[in-house]
Order: C-alpha cells, then structure tokens, then sequence
C-alpha cells in the first residue's frame, strides 16, 4: 500500500517537474509560499524525502508551510506525528538510518528544547559515531525568533546554541528569495541542517527569482551582501536582516553608507565574507534578538576581528537581545533590538576615538 | 504475561540440535569474553567495560533470533552478547571499550548493527524510525526486515521510550521491543525503577503485544524473539519482549555493587547460572556430552586470545579523522581546525 503512495507520488513529481520549468522567471511570492514552494519541489525531486511533524500533514502546518504538500504526495510522504518533538527528531534518525531524507519540523522554536537530547546527542553525532556509514541527510526546519507576539516559547533564538553543536549545519533565510534558494540547497546536503525560518517574516512578499546560479543566489554556502556601503558594515540574519535594511536607509538621510551583510549560514559562518565586507568599510556592528552573553555575535566579532584587526577603526559593537528569558508580547518591541538601537550602536562605532 | 497472539502452526520451528549446540558455543563464548574483559581492564589494556555476566541466555538468545538479510538491531551498550550472537567483528566491538572509537569501529551497514550509544533511550526512537521506513519500502507479507530495539529497566523511564511506543503502535511499525530487564539500574532495582508492574505491563498501555520470558532460559529467549519477529514481519505492528533477567556483576568496572546490595542478594537474585542450566539440560537431552563443552570452552578460549590480540594491536586513530568524520562534506573551520592541528601536532 505504502509502496503504491511512493509510486503515485513519483507519478506526481514528473508534473511538478513540469511545472517548475514554467515557473521559471521571477514571482512575488511571500516567504510562507517560497519555502512551500520549495518543499513541493524537494519532494518532487527527491523520492527518498519525507515531511513529518505536528500538523503538517491535513492543516498543512499551523503557518502553512506544508500547505497542500498531503494532498499532493500522500499520507506516506507528508505525515502527522504524535505531539513529541523527541520522537519526530528521534524518528528521523532512523528514518535517515534506513535511506530516507527526513525533513521534520519543530513547530515552534521553544519546542526543539525537548527534542535537544535527540538533536545533539544523536543527529549531531551519527555521521562521526558511525565512522561516515551513516549519514543524518536531515533538514530540520524550525520557525524561529520572535516578533509576533507569541505566548512562552513560541520565540526563541536558539542559533548560537545549535551552531555550538558539533555535526549541526545552520542557516536562516532573511527573504522570499532566500527562503526558496536555501531550504532547496539545504534539503540536497548529505548533513543535518537546522533550518531555521524568521517566523515574523512569513507573511512578508518579496521577489523570487527562480533561475538557479550565482546570479540569483550567490555562493549557495556564503554569506550574502544584501546592500553595499562604505562606511560601516552591519552583520545580521534572519528577522534582524530587513530591519538593518530600513536602518541602512534612515542612515543613509544623514550620510551614512551602510553595508548589510546577510549572514545567512550560523554555521559554517562565512568568515571570508565578513573579512571582505569589513576590509572595506573598517567598521562592524552585529546584530542579532538572542541575548547577548554567549551570542553568535561574540563568534562573529571575533571573525572580524581576526581577518581585519589592522584594519578595524573601532572595536566591533554588538546589538542584541537581553539576558532575560524572551519575554511576553507587551515587552518584546524592548527586548528585539528596533531601530533606535541598531543606530545607537553605529553611532558608537563611528564615534570611537582611540583612548 | 503474554498478550501476543499465537503464531499460526509451523511459523517458527524449534530449534535443532545443532542449533542448540551452537548457542551454547555462543553462550560459552560470551560468558569467557565478558570475564575476560573485565580482567583486561584490572590489567590496563582497556579502560573501561559493561559487564553482562547472567545476561547471555538473554542476549545470545534474541541476536541469534536476527535475520542479518532483512532485520536491524539498535543496541545501546552492554549488548556484547547480542553482536556475537550476530556474528560481529569481535575486535571492532570491542574497540568502543579500548577507547579507540565511540561507537566501535565496526560497519553498522554490513553488520546489521548500530553505532554502540550511552543514552539508553536514544536508540529506541531510532528502531521506531528505522521500522517505518520498512512499511513505507516494505510490503506486509511476512517479509518485512524488522528492528530490534535493545534497552533496559532503568532507559524504560526515559521520555523516549514512552514516545517510541506510541509512535509504533500508532504507526504500526515492525519493531520488537527487546527489554533486558536485569532488576539494577545501577545501583537502583526495578521495584524502585518501574511503575505498573513491568515493562511489558506498560506496553499493554499502548496496544502493544508483549511476552514476559525467563530471561535466563536461551530456548525461550530464542523462542519468545522469534514469535515478536514474526508477528512484526507479517505487518501487524510492534511487539515487546521482557527478558527477565539479572546482573549477577557491577554495572560497569567502575561500579562497586556491595555500595547498594549484599552478597546473599546477588546470590539470591541471581538464582541458577544460565549458563550451567543450559548444559544441564543439553546433557539430560542427550544433545551435548562433556567432550562437546571441553571443545567448546576451549573455543571460547582460542577466540579471546585472538579478540585480545587484536585490540591490543589497535593504535590510536589518526587524529585527521576527528575532523573528517564530523560531516559528509566538511566545513571551512574544521578544515582550518585540521590543518592548525596537524601543524601543532606531535602525532602526524
């Protein structure tokens, strides 16, 4: 029977093939239709994928990611699992064990903590404990990060955690467009990514361009400028990155040039991006919402510094998040570093005179 | 307690004579590997083991019970006798316990077994996993490749187990939850350990077929594996077996059993050695005679020696593989990382 829904969702995918070669060409699209786009195409392409999770499979996913994917691919390829995100995460493993590429999804990021022991003590660690033979092809999809007012953990930032994971692979898309480019690039690696998606962000459209290439998405691994500046380079990711965009500009009123460079991969970071960005504009601030001790702003700013410590005219400044549990709805435009914030912190930078 | 439904007639048959023999080979072969271990690590060739005397009539029974074509055993780490039983490269096993490679450096692929792992629930979810991927391949026609999932009393409080039963019995997957119930959690026994009764108790819980069997009897063992085997293979979904057993020594060479329990209970809980009934039993039955045990032990012996040998010939690993093996496809940091180490190393 199950082997009849694989048959039928591969008769599917032909279509979908199709259907992919007349969508070529750019689409507004918002991020919530990008990454089910390219998980109807991930499916479509690849026999051995598998989506599961919380109600992923009839509602399509309490934001829609998976909306329709059922309907189309079967029962067998688009799944509802028990509420038990160490189970989904457990699953996978197996799953990976036994050939398939599990594309599971924690329906919230606070919900990956129970999962932890599975993510770090098992995913992180089957490729290395089986000496190679067994791989964890695994894409972790994770909506992340706050900034829709959610109850306790619906919003966390949990990269600088993830990225500390030995065998974990980590990216966060910032646009439409990035959404559909890395989750499909993500979705074809033989290692476990934690893809994690800027929930407040979803609903937001934005171009996507189809073509594949380095005209579209730039190197698929690397870090991305998303805008060129001379005067200071602003680093983010994820929700963090069109709000450093709106900075760029209010700046810009005042003459300010800022660059905005999208990290996009936490892990690998790419540190050759960050030296290029900075080699040119001497000045760095890193912005990110989870809180500060600890952060993947500290790795970031040691990147830089590292490739640029001749040239930086300023220690690199950090905007972040608070060391306080994220904190309720009301409190939240607080906590998320906003706009004032982002400019105080260039302004520190600019303004640094050597003591 | 046996809620699985009877096999129909024929479905698995009795073990031969030779059969019988051959697990008492395994048996013998277990027992004077897993004694020797322990005298390895008092020597300083390894540094650490998991002893499961007491336990062999439990763990040569079900992994002898493993089709190595089809099915896949998810251990955690005092599954010695399970990967003999399996016709694992002994040495490779043994490799965990010298410190040379987490895991072991045997082929999980090739020998049907996973990566040996310390967190005892992990390993469930993953058989749950696994055995899905065999209905979604698979068809139910008595050939599916079934995953036998091995824990203990003590991992049957962990979160994952509860979570890996209902997955299965939810999903129906072909996975034979094999409890080695051997009364300590380290220091802690099952009364203190296990709400409900038993394991197999629990399992009724989620509509999961379960058999509670002498632990220490390798033909029931063998026999009770089986039966969940063939109802798994046939499509109807997990079963669980409970082998009621006991560890007769301290749970790793590092433990000190007398900390939490007398001689005279050790005795007690252990009651008749598996090993001695077995050959009791294979003498009244005419099956084996004392020339067959003499050759048998002195088998076990030859295989110790040559097991020893090989692990004491192990070298260290090349670092280099610290860094190769984290990912499929590497990263520019471990790469930097690798050259930066070999640079500084004394080892290259």
């Amino acid at each position: 029977m199950s082997s009849a829904i694989l048959e039928s969702g591969a008769a599917v995918a032909h279509g979908v093939e199709r259907h992919r070669l007349e969508g070529h060409g750019v689409e507004e699209l918002s991020m919530q239709q990008a990454l089910n786009r390219a998980l109807d195409e991930v499916l479509a392409t690849q026999p051995k994928a598998l989506i599961f999770g919380e109600d992923c499979g009839r509602l399509g996913g309490v934001f829609r990611i998976t909306d329709g994917l059922q309907l189309k691919y079967g029962e067998a390829r688009v799944f509802d699992t028990p509420l038990a995100e160490s189970g989904i995460l457990g699953m996978s493993v197996g799953l990976a064990m036994a050939g398939f590429h599990p594309i599971p999804e924690v329906q919230f990021d606070g919900f990956a903590y129970p999962a932890i022991n599975q993510i770090v003590c098992q995913i992180g660690r089957m490729n290395y404990r089986s000496r190679g033979t067994l791989p964890m092809p695994i894409t972790l999809r994770v909506p992340s990060f706050g900034g829709i007012r959610a109850p306790e953990h619906h919003g966390e930032s949990l990269e600088a955690l993830f990225a500390h994971v030995p065998g974990l692979k980590v990216v966060s898309p910032s646009t439409p467009h990035e959404a559909y480019h890395l989750l499909t690039y993500a979705a074809s690696l033989p290692d476990p990514v934690i893809f994690m998606e800027p929930k407040s962000r979803y609903w937001q459209k934005g171009p996507v361009d189809f073509a594949r290439g380095p005209e579209t998405i730039g190197s698929p691994t690397g870090a991305k400028v998303m805008r060129q500046g001379r005067h200071l380079t602003v680093v983010a990711w994820g929700a963090m990155v069109a709000r450093c965009l709106q900075v760029a500009d209010l700046a810009a009123e005042d003459g300010v040039d800022i660059e905005v460079l999208d990290l996009r991969w936490l892990k690998p970071i790419d540190a050759q991006a960050l030296a290029t960005s900075v080699q040119k504009t001497r000045r760095a601030v890193v912005v990110h919402e989870a809180p500060l001790t600890s952060g993947l702003g500290a790795e970031v700013a040691q990147l830089i510094t590292h490739g640029c410590f001749d040239t930086l005219k300023a220690p690199v400044e950090r905007v972040t998040g608070f060391d306080v549990p994220y904190p309720s709805g009301d409190l939240e435009d607080e906590y998320i570093p906003n706009i004032d914030r982002i400019l105080n912190g260039i302004k520190r930078v600019l303004e640094y005179r050597r003591g | 307690m046996d809620t699985l439904p009877p096999l129909a007639t024929g479905e698995t048959a009795a073990p031969s004579p030779g059969q019988l023999r051959e697990l008492y080979s395994l048996m013998v072969a277990v027992r004077h590997l897993d004694s020797s271990a322990v005298a390895w690590q008092r020597q300083g060739i390894i540094p650490g083991y998991a002893p499961e005397l007491g336990q062999e009539a439990a763990q040569v029974g079900s992994g002898y019970a493993v089709d190595l074509t089809r099915d896949f055993v998810f251990p955690t780490y005092r599954e010695m006798g399970v990967a003999r039983a399996m016709g694992v490269d002994m040495v490779a096993y043994m490799a965990t316990h010298k410190a040379t490679w987490h895991g072991g450096l045997y082929d999980p692929m090739e020998s049907r077994l996973a990566p040996i792992q310390a967190v005892v629930a992990g390993s469930v979810l993953h058989a749950v996993g696994w055995a899905h991927g065999q209905t979604l391949t698979g068809t139910a026609d008595g050939k599916l490749g079934v995953a036998l999932s091995y824990f203990g009393d003590g991992a049957s409080s962990q979160g994952d187990v509860h979570e890996a039963m209902n997955f299965a019995a939810l999903m129906k997957a072909p996975v034979v939850f094999f409890v080695q119930n051997n009364g300590w959690a380290i220091s802690v026994p099952t009364e203190r350990q296990v709400a409900g009764g038993s394991v197999a108790a629990r399992a009724q819980g989620y509509g999961i077929p379960a058999i509670q069997v002498d632990g220490n009897d390798v033909v029931a063992v063998l026999e009770a594996t089986r039966h969940a085997l063939a109802h798994c293979r046939s499509g109807n979904g997990p079963a669980l077996v409970e082998a009621m057993t006991y560890r007769r020594g301290p749970h790793s060479t590092s433990d000190d059993p007398g900390r939490y329990r007398s001689l005279a209970e050790e005795r007690d809980g252990g009651g008749e050695d598996p090993l001695e009934r077995f050959r009791q039993r294979l003498l009244a039955d005419g099956i084996a005679d004392e020339a067959f045990f003499a050759a048998a032990l002195a088998a076990a012996k030859a295989e110790e020696e040559q097991i020893r040998a090989g692990i004491q010939a192990l070298g260290p690993r090349p670092g280099n593989e610290m860094f190769d093996l984290v990912f499929q496809e590497t990263t520019p940091a471990l790469q930097a990382q690798g050259a930066s180490w070999r640079e500084e190393s004394e080892h290259v």
